[in-house]
């Protein structure tokens, strides 16, 4: 391995040194040690954000609108899921796009309720993926009927890191969080809590039982993303789940 | 922990622009705010490119730290090893992201004499 180093204008990178040189512009055309330098100056993710744009259009073609909700794992997002499905159930015609690691358990808890169901099994490959990307979501829209569906949630995989860096297609970014996750989560996982426009405050019937201090997370929610709306809810007692069934109305 | 899928990805572009000729060296450009490990992604980088034309090549990582500019008092905040996106000049929490959310390919280092 190189070794890491600091620029001035703080860039941080590591390489391996050949020989004596210099870098006090950063510019590193001195490296070449023989071979030939190729300009790249290509974002990785072009290839998923193409596919989240052909997405994208799809679901506003047939007048659809999606939400990615995500969470870490056991935050609740099924259980809320299940309650959203029982009320909209008649009034919104939904899908459900479920990403699960190995098992169909979750989309097995939420048939029943009229919603179209897709799953994207993520188990393929090295111990499964931790996250949805735009091409998984792709391969699950052939076996929805979108032209029929309004509304779109994606269940991500419950992971608070992965999920965040990819754009599957979305209208909108939500996210469960559970108040026995402690109140420092926004500042452990800040990219997450960034990249959602609504987070869902979960299981506050326990609050009574936790110690948990609300106002230090909503102080630690502020410092990564101020702009967020939250809403309080307990998917167990039912309490606030009308009004997060009125934010996937109004999306 | 998608480092994985990621070094598909960066397999993609590079066999690209390699276009047949051997690579040593791709340079990858990640900012601090894109959840990507250094080390995972150059330890991944030995499995996904085994047995490939691409086998043999290493990534070289270049870090590019977090900074915010604060929408009401234009000051320019370090984010920090913590993210706070708070503006250190006024204390307000309007600031947008300047740097730190890149995340490219910027060159490939080929084997061989050129000239």
């Amino acid at each position: 391995m190189g070794r890491f180093h600091r620029h001035d204008d703080g860039t941080v990178h590591d390489h391996d040194h050949a020989g004596d040189h210099t870098h006090d512009t950063g510019d590193h055309s001195g490296y070449a040690t023989g071979g030939e330098r190729v300009e790249v100056l290509e974002r990785i993710f072009d290839e998923n954000d193409r596919t989240a744009a052909a997405n994208r259009a799809e679901f506003a073609a047939a007048g659809v609108r999606v939400v990615n909700l995500m969470s870490s794992p056991g935050a609740g997002k099924t259980t809320l899921l299940r309650e959203t499905l029982s009320r909209l159930a008649g009034q919104v015609r939904v899908g459900i796009i479920e990403g699960d690691i190995e098992t169909s358990l979750d989309a097995d808890k939420l048939a029943g309720f009229g919603a179209e169901i897709a799953l994207i099994n993520t188990g393929n490959g090295f111990g499964g993926e931790c996250h949805l990307d735009a091409p998984m979501v792709r391969s699950a829209l052939p076996r929805l009927p979108l032209a029929d569906l309004e509304l779109v949630v994606i269940e991500n995989v419950g992971n608070l890191v992965c999920p965040a860096e990819f754009d599957v297609g979305e209208d909108a970014r939500a996210m469960v969080y559970a108040i026995t996750e402690g109140e420092e989560k926004p500042l452990k996982y800040p990219v997450m809590f960034r990249s959602c426009g609504l987070v869902v405050v979960n299981k506050v019937d326990l609050l009574p039982y936790l110690g948990f201090d609300m106002d230090g997370f909503l102080d630690n929610l502020r410092k990564v993303n101020p702009a967020a709306e939250v809403m309080m809810v307990s998917a167990r007692t039912g309490d606030g789940i009308d009004a997060w069934c009125d934010w996937l109305r109004a999306l | 922990m998608h480092e994985l899928s990621i070094c598909g990805s960066i397999a993609g572009i590079a066999t690209r622009h390699a276009a047949g000729r051997a690579v040593k060296v791709i340079n990858v450009r990640v900012g601090q705010l894109r959840q990507v490990v250094p080390d995972t992604l150059v330890y991944c980088w030995e499995l996904v490119s085994a047995d490939t034309p691409l086998a043999g090549s290493r990534i070289s990582v270049e870090t590019v730290p977090a900074r915010i500019r604060c929408r009401s008092c234009e000051h320019v905040t370090d984010v920090g090893e913590v993210p706070v996106f708070v503006c250190e000049g006024c204390g307000g929490f309007d600031a947008e992201v300047i740097s730190g959310e890149e995340f490219m390919i910027t060159s490939l280092e080929l084997e061989g004499a050129s000239t």
